[in-house]
């Protein structure tokens, strides 16, 4: 059985750009010795606008988590060049966040700054520009002085983008970061991470809507389990390549077929 | 002048008694304390883990009442070894395996409730066993004062530098760990400040009552404002007024200090349920307003 046909040759279409960011060596990742992900190979180039899709289950989030440090591989490794883990700007899927906290719009986004201010220091004039233009740049001057709680969904959703931008990643994991928000949310945090590519900062998004990735990333990883298919968007994007997926994601229904792991693609 | 003062009927016991001024300082020291911790303890959603936690001190007072009676040293240290230790262990439990922190704290809880009891009735006659339970707010002597001090003392100290610390832990722990690494710190040292506050009030209210000026005063605060720095201040307030009310009234209608005070505080509570801001009641009578508008 060939585990990974593309992922271990494809290079990343930008890739002629300087170092990588992430260097995946047969990586294989799961929860409770149930692998959710299969020997992936590849390398991430700094500087890429990535976005992952596949069908539900395909182990998506499983990949963005241990990207961020937060699950431990169950074999094979992750090399993130330096990169320390507060370094990586981490938008999860359900966010952590307790909402009924009193705590209002502005002092929320400004924890984004935890690493330059610390559990200690204060707010000097620079830093509070900082956070309204964070703020500004999402959309949400003048509820600034709102409790989170009052927030609708998109709302909430453009703070958790604003408390990203002041953590000044070189690397940003969004986890479908516009699962339950409308179209104007979408467009407006769309060109905030337009942005952050532009700053050189490497972004990798989970995504479902197609057509958003078509617009919106040059590269796109097709994962269902293990990759797919790797590289630009448009091409990994083709029917084939789509209908690939769909089949591996069903063909798993029994767990215990692929709980049987039958190595590295150079073993088989 | 000083006949005119002891005349008013609200300074008169306090005046006139020095175990009323000692239970006035005892509330006050537990208000400026405790109350605060029972604030991020309801911001936590852990009020009932809370009370399993003032259950679990009770073995280790208790085993430190087996050895030296009615000792506040001994109940003292037995109360925070114990409390402590179910700290961290129910800590680990909740981090490393598949049983949430409710649980595993109610396991260590009925445990440690039944062990307590068991151990005071093997050595001493049931007025031990009821001032255990329900504290002796009355009798407070100049040790547990200084106890009581001391404690609130290093509370407020610990909660002024680290707010913005227990804040983050509270409303996005995940997103603090990702960018701190006193994330631990915030966690363990909360249910430090927890454990402390909890022997404080054990002294005082006992081990049934201890969470009362803990959590009563918080929720009553939480239906007026929605700003955690007000939210502290009025929960400090308000806990002391209540447990003044609450000595007065058990004073004149005879009634236990401690049950007193933390009815006068739930009084307190379903008061600002009904006329509370950000109660139930007021958010319909609002809503029916503007719909009039």
């Amino acid at each position: 059985m060939d585990d990974c046909p593309l992922g271990a040759r494809l290079k990343p279409s930008a890739g002629i750009r300087a170092d990588p960011q992430l260097r995946f060596d047969n990586l294989t990742l799961g929860y409770n010795r149930h692998p959710a992900v299969h020997h992936l190979h590849g390398e991430i180039a700094a500087g890429s606008l990535l976005a992952i899709v596949g069908p539900n289950g395909a182990g998506k989030s499983t990949l963005l988590k241990a990207i961020a440090g937060e699950l431990r591989p169950l074999a094979g490794r992750i090399e993130r060049h330096g990169l320390q883990r507060w370094q990586i700007a981490y938008l999860t899927q359900q966010a952590t966040l307790d909402t009924g906290f009193p705590i209002i719009v502005h002092d929320f986004v400004a924890m984004g700054l935890w690493r330059e201010i610390g559990a200690f220091s204060g707010l000097d004039r620079r830093l509070r520009g900082r956070i309204d233009e964070a703020i500004a740049t999402v959309g949400l001057s003048g509820l600034e002085r709102r409790p989170i709680g009052s927030l609708s969904g998109g709302q909430l959703q453009r703070a958790l983008f604003a408390r990203v931008a002041l953590q000044d990643a070189p690397l940003v994991l969004l986890d479908e970061p516009y699962g339950a928000i409308d179209a104007a949310s979408v467009r407006d945090l769309a060109a905030l991470v337009r942005r952050w590519h532009g700053e050189g900062r490497t972004v990798i998004s989970v995504l479902h809507d197609l057509d958003h990735v078509l617009r919106e990333y040059p590269e796109t990883l097709l994962l269902a389990r293990e990759v797919v298919a790797r590289g630009a968007t448009a091409s990994v994007l083709g029917e084939a390549n789509l209908a690939r997926a769909r089949e591996l994601a069903e063909g798993r229904g029994d767990d215990a077929r692929t709980a049987i792991c039958h190595g590295d693609g150079g073993s088989a | 002048m000083n006949e005119g003062w002891s005349t008013l009927p609200l300074l008169a016991p306090f005046i006139e008694f020095g175990f009323m001024r000692r239970a006035l300082a005892g509330c006050l020291a537990l208000s400026i304390g405790a109350t605060p911790v029972g604030v991020f303890l309801m911001l936590r959603r852990m009020s009932l883990a809370g009370d399993a936690m003032s259950h679990a001190i009770l073995p280790g007072a208790a085993i430190g009442y087996l050895i030296a009676g009615l000792s506040l040293p001994a109940m003292t240290c037995g109360g925070l070894i114990a409390g402590l230790a179910v700290a961290v262990l129910t800590g680990g439990v909740a981090r490393n395996t598949v049983i949430r922190e409710d649980a595993s704290l109610a396991t260590f809880y009925l445990l440690a409730l039944s062990a307590g009891v068991l151990i005071i009735s093997l050595r001493g006659s049931s007025v031990d066993l009821l001032h255990v339970l329900f504290g002796s707010v009355l009798a407070l002597d100049d040790a547990a004062l200084f106890l009581l001090a001391g404690f609130a003392s290093l509370t407020v100290i610990a909660l002024a530098c680290g707010l913005r610390l227990f804040a983050l832990e509270v409303c996005d722990p995940a997103f603090l760990a990702r960018v701190s690494r006193l994330a631990p710190v915030a966690h363990y040292g909360f249910l430090i400040l927890l454990v402390l506050n909890l022997v404080a009030g054990f002294h005082a209210l006992g081990t049934l009552m201890a969470l009362g000026i803990m959590i009563l005063p918080a929720a009553a605060a939480r239906l007026w404002v929605d700003r955690l720095g007000a939210l502290l201040l009025i929960a400090v307030g308000t806990a002391f007024a209540g447990s003044l009310l609450g000595l007065l009234l058990s004073y004149y209608l005879n009634l236990p200090a401690g049950p007193a005070i933390v009815l006068t505080l739930g009084a307190a509570y379903l008061l600002s349920m009904t006329i509370g801001r950000l109660g139930p009641v007021a958010a319909r009578w609002r809503s029916t307003w503007h719909f009039e508008r």
